[in-house]
């Protein structure tokens, strides 16, 4: 039994920002970190790795250094990673982009006891198209916004969020599943994996790897072959009516109240 | 299969997909329907609503209402509940049979698990959580003219896209606005090479327009059906259950006390200040996404492009830098006051007011300036 999870390594969006004089992310300038959504899927992985002895196999899209990210799952106790990386792929959307990863997951081989895990959505696109896209493409069964998964047998009892309760569902495996925060809290590197590391296999998949593969069709890769296009990116302007109140004490707060209540929204 | 959507010229119509729970549509459908009516006009088109459900054709009506010239219903007990199978096959099967130009679909965890899997077997673009729609070009650069720090021929350039290297004319285009890049930044995303145009939009965000009587009767009501084998769907749904648990309701709130990362070196006395000063003011609290992602509030208090977008009276910020992200939920607020120690937090660029202090020194102060204005 193999679990594949679908990992993406991003900027830390939720730290400094750095923007170009261009009006572009500055990512080189940013710390990148694995995705907090795809950590959760690692987590439920290793969990069921527990449970069931499966193969645990990561695997990302994303130039050469994702391989570090990599690493550091397999420290967590992930079994092997495989790195989808070539230049043919760069400025994919998320059609294209999942179509690559299928075809990725496709040559590992998917077979009748094997569980696809994706995050939700990465944390620099907030999409959550990837995983369900992957599952088309694979034909497989998907539930999203898995908050907790059993496993007996072949069946999946999985906890599918809602935004005012939950579904349960049963699925049977093969399938793909895309997690959630509260599904689990994802553990950390422990030192024997972390001196294991890098005897694990982290297989490249490029260009040359993927083209011929029946999932692909290679001219709906990469910025060309996908079906969305950039009009344009912009800045919001600033609102600029704003004023700062001077100081920060009580004098400062009573000014404020007293604004408020002239203007009768307090 | 005698569906090329690369032939664009055979699509025509924009389609919104109309979800319902329980029998009842979501408040997002009309939002949708009344976004749709709009782009529908722009391009002299029929906007037509589609519906999945049991015994769900009343409904047709209230969609009407808002402005679809048509409805089509595909009654079922089979689709009484979502499941991405059933529901993607439907979908994609009257997509190919009508073609519409749009599709439309609300950006719930229903409509994100449904609209990738639609986009991916359809082989055609879907961008997602968008905040803004516009065909028309006119319309769409003074949008920008108001919303983007971009140069006047920048503006005018964008009539034409650079498409599989060559200069398009895409003023017939769906223009889809939404933050990118983590939130920072806001991006406009077209599908020129295939149709439909899918889009995905945030609940919310877009206008309810206003009820009309005659649309509603009017209303050309069309039955299909599709042939669908509950047996041989893979992820079935044992039961739903809607939780207890009560959750704060943003949205409907006139004040909201949020709270974000400059909360961290102290969260529980963080939230209890936040708390406290949403009491004095009747209102409740929210988050920004550090607040959550780090779990000190749950997913039903955050406010942004991620969670929930807001217009309340008064919105207060305590310690959130605020990305582009987060002001997508708030900016449309009131009044907005911020508290953060860096004055140079994009905060303070949509606040109202902004005080540069730490919240955990500012905040008591609030709470007594306000509770003494309250009582006077």
């Amino acid at each position: 039994m193999k679990i594949i999870v679908c990992v993406k390594q991003v900027p830390d969006t939720s730290g400094k920002v750095a923007v170009n004089a261009n009006g572009t992310l500055d990512r080189a300038s940013m710390q990148t970190i694995t995705n907090p959504d795809d950590l959760n899927a690692v987590e439920a992985a290793l969990a069921l790795k527990e449970q069931t002895g499966a193969e645990v196999i990561v695997v990302t899209m994303g130039p050469p250094p994702a391989e570090g990210m990599l690493r550091e799952l397999l420290a967590m106790g992930c079994d092997r990673g495989v790195l989808v990386s070539g230049r043919e792929f760069g400025g994919s959307d998320t059609y294209a982009t999942s179509q690559i990863l299928a075809a990725a997951v496709n040559k590992i081989g998917v077979e009748a006891e094997d569980i696809v895990l994706c995050g939700r959505q990465a944390i620099d696109g907030d999409t959550a198209q990837v995983g369900p896209q992957i599952a088309e493409k694979l034909e497989l069964p998907q539930v999203t916004y898995v908050a907790g998964i059993e496993k007996e047998g072949n069946t999946l009892t999985v906890k599918r969020a809602l935004e005012d309760g939950y579904m349960t569902i049963k699925v049977q495996t093969p399938c793909m599943l895309t997690c959630i925060k509260e599904l689990n809290n994802p553990r950390y590197m422990n030192v024997a994996d972390i001196y294991g590391c890098y005897e694990k296999s982290v297989e490249v998949f490029d260009y040359n790897t993927l083209k011929d593969e029946p999932l692909i069709d290679v001219n709906k890769i990469g910025l060309k072959g996908s079906p969305t296009n950039i009009l344009i990116s912009f800045t919001p302007p600033q609102k600029g009516a704003g004023q700062m109140l001077e100081g920060c004490g009580k004098e400062t707060t009573d000014k404020l109240a007293g604004i408020l209540a002239e203007k009768h929204v307090i | 299969m005698a569906f090329d959507n690369m032939k664009l010229e055979d699509f025509k119509g924009v389609w919104v997909f109309c979800e319902q729970r329980e029998g009842k549509l979501m408040p997002t459908d009309l939002e949708l329907i009344s976004e749709g009516r709009k782009l529908a006009d722009s391009l002299e088109t029929e906007l037509c609503g589609i519906l999945l459900g049991d015994k769900v054709e009343g409904l047709a009506a209230e969609l009407g209402g808002y402005g679809a010239d048509k409805v089509i219903v595909l009654d079922n007990p089979a689709y009484a509940v979502y499941t991405t199978e059933a529901y993607t096959d439907a979908i994609c099967q009257m997509v190919e049979k009508y073609k519409p130009e749009i599709l439309l679909v609300g950006a719930s965890n229903i409509g994100r698990d449904l609209g990738p899997r639609c986009a991916a077997r359809l082989h055609t673009g879907l961008c997602a959580d968008c905040t803004h729609l516009d065909v028309d070009t006119a319309v769409y650069q003074d949008f920008l003219k108001d919303n983007s720090v971009l140069a006047p021929e920048r503006i005018a350039g964008t009539d034409k896209a650079l498409v599989m290297g060559e200069k398009k004319d895409v003023t017939k285009e769906l223009k889809m606005t939404r933050p990118a890049f983590g939130g920072n930044l806001m991006a406009t995303i077209i599908c020129p090479r295939f149709r439909p145009s899918m889009a995905t939009v945030r609940p919310g965000v877009l206008k309810k327009g206003a009820f009309n009587q005659a649309k509603a009767d009017a209303v050309q009501v069309i039955k299909e059906e599709v042939a669908v084998d509950m047996t041989a769907i893979k992820a079935q749904v044992v039961e739903v259950v809607k939780e207890a648990r009560k959750l704060v309701d943003l949205v409907g709130a006139e004040y909201i006390v949020s709270i974000g990362r400059g909360i961290a070196s102290d969260v529980e006395k963080g939230i209890a200040l936040a708390e406290e000063l949403a009491e004095v003011l009747g209102g409740v609290v929210g988050g920004s996404r550090v607040a959550i992602d780090s779990g000190w509030l749950t997913a039903d208090h955050q406010v942004g492009q991620t969670g929930k977008t807001v217009h309340p009276k008064v919105y207060i910020a305590l310690g959130i830098s605020g990305a582009i992200q987060h002001k997508a939920g708030m900016q449309d607020s009131e009044l907005i006051i911020a508290v953060n120690k860096d004055a140079k937090a994009p905060i303070f660029e949509v606040a109202d007011y902004g005080i540069c202090g730490d919240l955990f020194a500012v905040a008591p102060l609030l709470i007594e300036s306000f509770k003494e204005v309250k009582n006077s």
